[in-house]
């Protein structure tokens, strides 16, 4: 119980590192209802760019941009095999995924992973996230604003205020509008397939500094970083859903709801780890909580009849109005 | 204002599935005409329709809106000329968008859309009057998702949105066929003020027979891909629905019992 507790700040910074990626998802899955596969590979290629371009010496700040444009350009080649040649959204994913394994070995030099020196002092003090600022803060090495929950908080408190004006824009309604009924969108003049390309392009961006973000915070990329990185970003996405769907209707909330259900995910992974849980086993439990939690309204849907009153009131008084 | 030449369309060509959808149609709807378009099931009603609307490119021939030569221009682009009211009242609207929201996407057809505000508040309170005028109990449920939205409530609010930036041309594709009787009396009455306010050049797609006397200045009549029957003017006021299935009888052959049945 008390190793739980102690290791909670470190899930929690965990969780919020994933929440940004769970929030690009959240992008693809809920607004464009694309089931986007890309995420797997645009994860790492974040992380292993950044680790890259940071250890060579280029600000921290431009190593982060590159992330988030190598991201939305692995965005835009998924987005372009399903707008101009017509492959399946899934399928397009899954291609550009595989594809991107290559591409993100290429980047570390043929290497399956690269670290960052964390060795030395100053090489830390260049850092804005790390694993060990959570010690640190926790000895009192280091003024509070440094911890990761802190400065991974405000990065996810940016973003959120970021998409939720962009979303409130014309072009931001046009981008729900697709995702909500193409063709009425084409009928209002939407070009349907420049708003998908434009928004698994975001969607990717975020999911790379998701990753830039996470090989920073543990001080190394690996290949394999990204693996399964769709099913937390589901995972953090109904959980948020299920928890928070009642109350938060602003969109906003929904996107905050959805980082508060990847640091609750982490929580979980947390607790079962402590339990005793051989690590080796978290991906089988996360396909299955994520499984279920996709299938149950589907069954409720399904099984369960909800008994109605008889509707007296606004609905018959609606319904004749209407007729 | 519409002018169609010599379109050709044919589905799944060269398959056991072929099928020649329109097969040479013709018409010409002068600015202010109010068109409806009747014919059995698979004359090429609605495809003659989604041609002009663009949802695919014809085989052959020319369709031009307002002056502007529109074959090649993909749907959205030409939705800058076009509202569209489509037969599924699914389909004409988002569901998980407000109701207001739906409006400023459609005071937006055919705009450049930019980072300036999906939806302003003097249009929310343009819209209210708007929906007021509609009477349909919307104006107080201006943030509600159109989802949760009757059928016929949904097309009415498509056709305020098809009309809220005037189209140079208004497409109705059976918009009634799937609401009851009643409501699809109503919803066909505000179509005709809708279109009377704006005048609005119109084509109207039903099954109905005595819809497509009662409504418009002008009817044909679709058979196998081509237009059969063009009736305007004085000659459309006075057609009953016995003589309209005459007439049919006489372009289609007398085989065509079926499609009599279907269309009465």
């Amino acid at each position: 119980m008390l190793d739980f507790i102690n290791a909670l700040p470190g899930a929690i910074s965990q969780g919020l590192v994933w929440g940004v990626m769970a929030i690009g998802v959240y992008i693809t899955y809920k607004l464009l209802d694309i089931a986007d596969l890309t995420v797997d590979g645009s994860f790492c290629t974040g992380g292993a760019i950044f680790v890259v371009l940071f250890s060579s010496g280029v600000n921290i700040w431009l190593a982060m941009l590159a992330a988030v444009a190598l991201g939305m350009l692995a965005g835009m080649v998924t987005g372009l095999l399903h707008t101009f040649c017509g492959i399946p959204a899934i399928l397009a994913g899954i291609l550009t995924q595989l594809g991107l394994w290559s591409v993100n070995l290429a980047i570390m030099s043929m290497k399956a992973n690269v670290s960052i020196n964390v060795t030395s002092k100053e090489s830390l003090d260049r850092l804005l996230v790390s694993l060990r600022f959570v010690q640190d803060v926790a000895k009192g090495n280091r003024p509070f604003w440094q911890h990761p929950i802190f400065v991974v908080g405000l990065f996810t408190a940016v973003i959120i205020l970021l998409l939720y004006w962009f979303f409130g824009t014309e072009l931001g309604c046009s981008l729900r509008a697709t995702g909500s009924n193409a063709n009425m969108a084409r009928a209002q003049g939407i070009n349907t397939d420049f708003t998908k390309v434009l928004g698994l392009m975001i969607s990717n961006g975020l999911v790379a500094l998701s990753g830039a973000l996470l090989a920073q915070y543990q001080s190394y990329a690996d290949i394999n970083m990204g693996r399964g990185a769709i099913v937390i970003g589901l995972a953090a996405v109904i959980i948020g859903e299920v928890i928070f769907g009642k109350f938060f209707r602003n969109f906003g909330l929904c996107l905050l709801a959805v980082s508060v259900g990847a640091i609750l995910y982490y929580i979980v992974i947390q607790a079962v780890l402590s339990m005793g849980l051989n690590s080796n086993y978290l991906k089988l439990l996360s396909a299955t909580v994520v499984g279920l939690f996709l299938a149950v309204p589907y069954w409720r849907g399904k099984y369960v009849h909800v008994k109605v009153k008889p509707a007296h009131t606004e609905a018959t008084a609606g319904g004749a109005r209407n007729a | 204002m519409l002018e169609i030449k010599e379109i050709f369309k044919t589905f799944n060509a060269g398959t056991v599935n072929e099928k020649q959808a329109l097969r040479g149609v013709n018409l010409t709807l002068n600015e202010g005409d109010f068109c409806t378009v009747i014919g059995g099931n698979g004359a090429g009603k609605s495809t003659m329709l989604n041609a002009v609307a663009g949802v695919w490119t014809v085989d052959a021939g020319t369709i031009s809106i307002g002056g502007t030569d529109v074959t090649r221009l993909p749907e959205y682009r030409r939705a800058a000329f076009i509202g569209r009211v489509f037969q599924d009242p699914m389909m004409g609207t988002a569901p998980t968008m407000q109701i207001v929201e739906n409006l400023a996407l459609a005071a937006r057809r055919g705009q450049s859309r930019g980072l300036g505000w999906g939806i302003t508040k003097a249009e929310k309170e343009q819209y209210q009057q708007m929906l007021q005028n509609l009477d349909l109990g919307l104006e107080s449920r201006l943030t509600s998702k159109v989802g949760l939205l009757s059928g016929g409530q949904r097309q009415a609010l498509t056709l305020l949105m098809a009309s809220l930036k005037k189209p140079k041309l208004l497409l109705l594709d059976e918009h009634t066929a799937a609401l009851d009787p009643k409501t699809a009396a109503k919803v066909l009455e505000l179509s005709d003020r809708i279109v009377a306010e704006n005048h609005l050049t119109t084509m109207m797609v039903t099954h109905n027979m005595k819809d497509a006397i009662a409504h418009g200045n002008r009817l044909i009549m679709l058979y196998d891909g081509r237009i059969v029957i063009d009736v305007s003017g004085e000659e459309k006021k006075k057609l009953t629905v016995p003589q309209l299935l005459e007439l049919f009888g006489k372009v289609s052959g007398s085989d065509e019992a079926d499609d009599k049945l279907l269309l009465s």
